[in-house]
């Protein structure tokens, strides 16, 4: 194989380097050990994302602000190092060119924030509390799923950038 | 192993959510997040013949689906082993006493988070129409928290920004314009 594929769909590749195929369990590992982080330092809580949008207490902006110093310095670490994944995959890492926001980031942003301060989870809260046996986030979830689907029927006729 | 059943500290949990984006980056590559797993489960079930959920989800969304799989059995594990009471803060506990909620006892309200609560009027609000705006708001933006604010302000991307802007505007009018109206207060 000549030619380096740059097709970030490319789910296997035809690449001839020995690499082992991508699994599932790491992935469920990984969910298992987030929803247990979820849970014991509260973010899961809508009486913890009441406290944020009051700016009554640092304890969400610390895990947010920590978060994203983390993933920032290993992004750029990955980047700068030009470090391969261990199936081969290509990096998906969204590219350094500029993208000038357009209607969608500030419309579906404000649409999410509504909904987020409303019930006081986001997607990956909604899957740790029905874990946590709050059951009645099944109702949530089917709600989200509509949403999305409204999205999907509606989104030729919404004002994207 | 106090500290496992224990509430942990925002400097221990904020740096072991960012790990997720390096290590599923470098074992795949790919680009962590969860609300695309709510379009994977719609172009399963439901796709019906719409653009926007024609892809092989499968390929695409097996990885997140299962994560999301752990994401509730991590919440199991972790809600039968620890305290569920938060120790929010005491002006955060008097201002939602006094739009009417009195259980203080969980991870969310009972009152209004509970089959019963889902009978009231707050709490069709806030379950299904919140529910419906987190789902429906997440796909416009491309992202939630984690594929924005984390995933995607850990690559220093602008419209990630904007995005996150759009979710605490959003969050703020819901907190200080609309709760008051669908709580009511004290009644």
């Amino acid at each position: 194989m000549a030619v380096h594929t740059q097709n970030p769909t490319a789910e296997t590749g035809g690449s001839s380097m020995a690499t082992g195929p991508e699994r599932l369990w790491p992935y469920l590992l990984l969910g298992i050990v987030l929803g247990i982080v979820f849970t014991r330092s509260e973010v899961v809580s809508w009486f913890r994302i009441q406290e944020m949008f009051r700016f009554q207490a640092f304890h969400m902006y610390g895990i947010i602000g920590s978060a994203v110093a983390v993933g920032a310095a290993s992004v750029w670490l990955i980047r700068k190092l030009g470090l391969r994944s261990a199936t081969h995959r290509p990096m998906e890492i969204p590219q350094d060119e500029f993208e000038a926001p357009g209607y969608q980031y500030w419309l579906g942003g404000t649409a999410f924030g509504l909904g987020w301060g409303l019930l006081g989870a986001c997607p990956g809260p909604i899957y740790v509390l029905l874990g946590n046996g709050v059951t009645v986030m099944i109702v949530a979830f089917i709600s989200a799923l509509v949403g999305v689907w409204t999205y999907g029927a509606l989104r030729h006729r919404l004002p994207h950038s | 192993m106090d500290f496992l059943t224990q509430p942990w500290p925002w400097y221990v949990a904020g740096p072991l959510i960012g790990l997720a984006v390096p290590l599923v980056y470098l074992y795949a590559g790919r680009k962590w997040g969860v609300s695309s797993t709510f379009r994977d489960v719609c172009a399963a079930t439901f796709p019906k013949n719409l653009d926007y959920f024609s892809y092989s989800w499968r390929d695409r969304g097996s990885w997140r689906l299962t994560m999301a799989v752990g994401l509730v059995i991590g919440g199991l594990i972790a809600g039968l082993t620890g305290p569920a009471e938060v120790m929010i803060s005491e002006a955060t506990r008097a201002d939602l006493s006094a739009l009417g909620i009195t259980d203080f006892g969980g991870l969310v309200p009972s009152e209004i988070f509970s089959w019963s609560g889902l009978a009231t009027p707050a709490g069709v609000v806030l379950i299904v129409i919140g529910g419906f705006l987190v789902g429906f708001g997440t796909r416009y933006a491309n992202g939630c928290t984690s594929g924005h604010a984390i995933s995607g302000l850990s690559a220093l991307r602008v419209t990630s920004f904007v995005a996150v802007l759009g979710f605490f505007a959003g969050g703020l009018i819901a907190t200080h314009l609309l709760l008051p109206l669908i709580l009511g207060g004290g009644s």
